[in-house]
């Protein structure tokens, strides 16, 4: 035991000697998650739009205000004809032109069905139908304020409650993206990276032909890196919470747990990777481009996994981040237990115990 | 493993050394597949000794010493190391021996006592012995000024020689040099040799590979092998007579001349 704590002084040693990467180590996880929470929001803020009024009347002035009171909306344009409309989508500020035709008024007092036509750059589809379904519902509480002893008879009034996340804020979901990304890469990256490091500098055989168990060696190598991750994950959490607002609903021992079990999951699979690559590029290589791209583009942390092709909702689910990142959306957000959780937890488990096995076989191949 | 067996074994370990040989070796055989890097090789290392083994790059030296160390497990043959045996003992063997490697192995991101103290530890030297002894021996190598220098930041000689004396710090019956003075000078080798014999007189055998043939008079003994096999074995000045020649230089030639390996 004398011997593991060595080793594990030696990592420390390593890791904190080496200025450039714990520089990198300990901002990335904050610049993450501010890169996601300002920059790579799908929230409607202030999202510019333009008016062509050709009714001009009390009504349709009324409506116009509605739409620039709140913070979704900004009119920042009125146009005097159609012919602008195309002028301002090709300047590019505009999101959203929203044209009232002249009948407008005169339809609504004698019950007719008014008009109002949307006009959306659909340049980006997803924020093109976002906001067209905020401005539709702004249109729509318009209406029924206008004749509310009067609704006409068949209609079904629908009324929709965001469950959750009522703000449809999506800070909500990406913190436990980035938090399932950023412990990936220090996990299984810098594992991986720092014991083939060791190999090719040849430090490994001089542990190796001393009398020094190969398990300690590999899980000193561990101990590190699992203490930054535990550091990370609570700077995660605290920026998140007070510079998001995004609260932990569950129990916050609940998701500590599901983190610690994803970072073990990750250590295990850092370990295996460098068991299978004989250079420091290649376990880069691996962990870069054969988890990070994967993780980023299919566990869930920017698109939705249901919305995928069959094929990538199958790779998604060896992607140890996807599980992860459910467990905490499930915690987190929707402030459930582990009721809710125990089928993640058990395929990271899993996972875990099948990438430790390859390990150890790996590295008694290596020896003999 | 429990103390008493573990003593059971070094005392038959001591036992079995009382013939005076640390290194008995017979038919060692390693293949890697269909390649016989390694071929029924045998021979002797008395205690005390400098063991010279030589031969061309691929010729199987490496390999040769990594069952030697109990790295690599034989594919045939038997050996016994400081009295045990190679092929069930490996973790006996590591603990009686000292291993120095082609590639520089101490952690250049580590202080200067911080290696001392990290391989030293894993031999089991006790802590205040570790701090007394790193003392002794860094003021012997002139080093005392750099005790808390990176290991990174010393010019090659320097670290080669701290290499060794880390090889040697827990007293091993043996040491296994893989190519020590790889790449320095002449005056940092002669030092170096200059260490080598002062572990030989503290009763420490010293088995090395070299590819300087002028070190190879410093042995007591050479072997020279060339294909996997041990071609010949014998004091320097034997070979030089058996040949008629005058340098080793010359008998390395003449023995290596019918190697059909390639260089890896």
């Amino acid at each position: 035991m004398k011997q593991f704590f060595a080793f594990v002084e030696k990592e420390f040693y390593h890791i904190f000697r080496d200025k450039a990467t714990m520089l990198i180590i300990l901002l990335m996880p904050v610049v993450q998650v501010l890169i996601f929470g300002f920059a790579i929001t799908t929230d409607i803020q202030n999202t510019e739009i333009a008016v062509l009024d050709q009714c001009n009347t009390p009504e349709s002035r009324t409506l116009v205000a509605k739409m620039d009171a709140g913070s979704y909306f900004q009119v920042s344009g009125y146009l005097d004809s159609p012919e602008q409309i195309d002028e301002v989508f090709k300047k590019g500020k505009i999101k959203m032109a929203v044209v009232i035709p002249p009948g407008f008024s005169r339809d609504l007092t004698e019950g007719e069905t008014a008009q109002v036509q949307l006009v959306t750059d659909a340049t980006n589809p997803n924020e093109a139908s976002i906001i067209t379904g905020y401005l539709q519902n702004i249109i729509g509480a318009f209406a029924m304020e206008l004749k509310p002893e009067n609704p006409p008879l068949p209609m079904v009034n629908v009324e929709t409650r965001m469950l959750y996340n009522p703000q449809l804020k999506s800070a909500y979901t990406f913190v436990p993206g980035v938090i399932g990304l950023v412990l990936m890469l220090i996990c299984t990256l810098m594992t991986s990276v720092s014991i083939v490091r060791e190999r090719e500098h040849g430090t490994m055989e001089a542990l190796l032909v001393a009398p020094s168990k190969p398990i300690y060696i590999i899980f000193a190598k561990t101990v590190p890196y699992f203490c930054i991750s535990i550091f990370n994950l609570l700077v995660i959490i605290l920026l998140s919470i007070f510079a998001f607002d995004v609260p932990i609903r569950g129990s916050f021992l609940m998701f500590f747990l599901a983190s610690i079990t994803y970072i073990f999951t990750s250590l295990c699979l850092g370990i295996f990777i460098s068991t299978v690559s004989k250079t420091q590029q290649i376990a880069m290589i691996i962990s870069l481009m054969g988890l990070m791209l994967p993780t980023v583009l299919l566990s869930g942390l920017m698109f939705p996994i249901e919305s995928m092709p069959a094929l990538l909702q199958g790779l998604s689910y060896l992607l140890p981040a996807r599980w992860f990142i459910d467990m905490g959306r499930v915690i987190m957000i929707k402030g459930l237990g582990f009721s809710y959780i125990w089928m993640q937890w058990t395929i990271l488990m899993g996972m875990a115990a099948v990438f430790l096995a390859l390990s150890v076989r790996g590295f008694k191949v290596r020896l003999t | 493993m429990g103390i008493r067996e573990r003593l059971l074994r070094e005392r038959k370990a001591i036992q079995s050394l009382q013939d005076g040989y640390v290194i008995k070796v017979k038919d060692l055989t390693k293949k890697f597949g269909d390649f016989t890097a390694v071929d029924h090789i045998s021979f002797e290392v008395r205690k005390g000794e400098i063991f010279g083994f030589l031969g061309a790059n691929g010729a199987g030296k490496t390999t040769a010493i990594r069952m030697l160390c109990g790295l690599h497990r034989p594919t045939s043959g038997s050996g016994m190391v400081a009295g045990f045996d190679i092929a069930t003992q490996q973790e006996d063997i590591k603990r009686h021996i000292g291993y120095m490697s082609q590639k520089f192995s101490l952690y250049n991101d580590l202080k200067v006592w911080e290696n001392i103290r990290l391989f030293a530890g894993i031999y089991g030297v006790n802590e205040n012995l570790i701090a007394k002894k790193t003392d002794i021996l860094l003021s012997r190598l002139g080093f005392m000024a750099e005790k808390n220098t990176l290991v990174g930041e010393l010019p090659l000689g320097w670290k080669q020689k701290l290499a060794f004396s880390v090889a040697i710090f827990h007293e091993p019956e043996i040491v296994f040099l893989d190519e020590p003075t790889g790449g320095v000078d002449p005056l940092t080798r002669r030092q170096f040799w200059e260490l080598i014999y002062e572990a030989v007189s503290r009763g420490i055998t010293v088995f090395v590979t070299t590819h300087y043939m002028d070190e190879a008079e410093y042995c007591n003994r050479v072997s020279m092998m060339v294909d996997g096999r041990i071609e010949m074995l014998d004091t320097p000045k034997n070979l030089r007579t058996h040949f008629g020649v005058e340098s080793m230089e010359e008998v390395f030639t003449l023995v290596a001349q019918n190697a059909t390996r390639k260089e890896d």
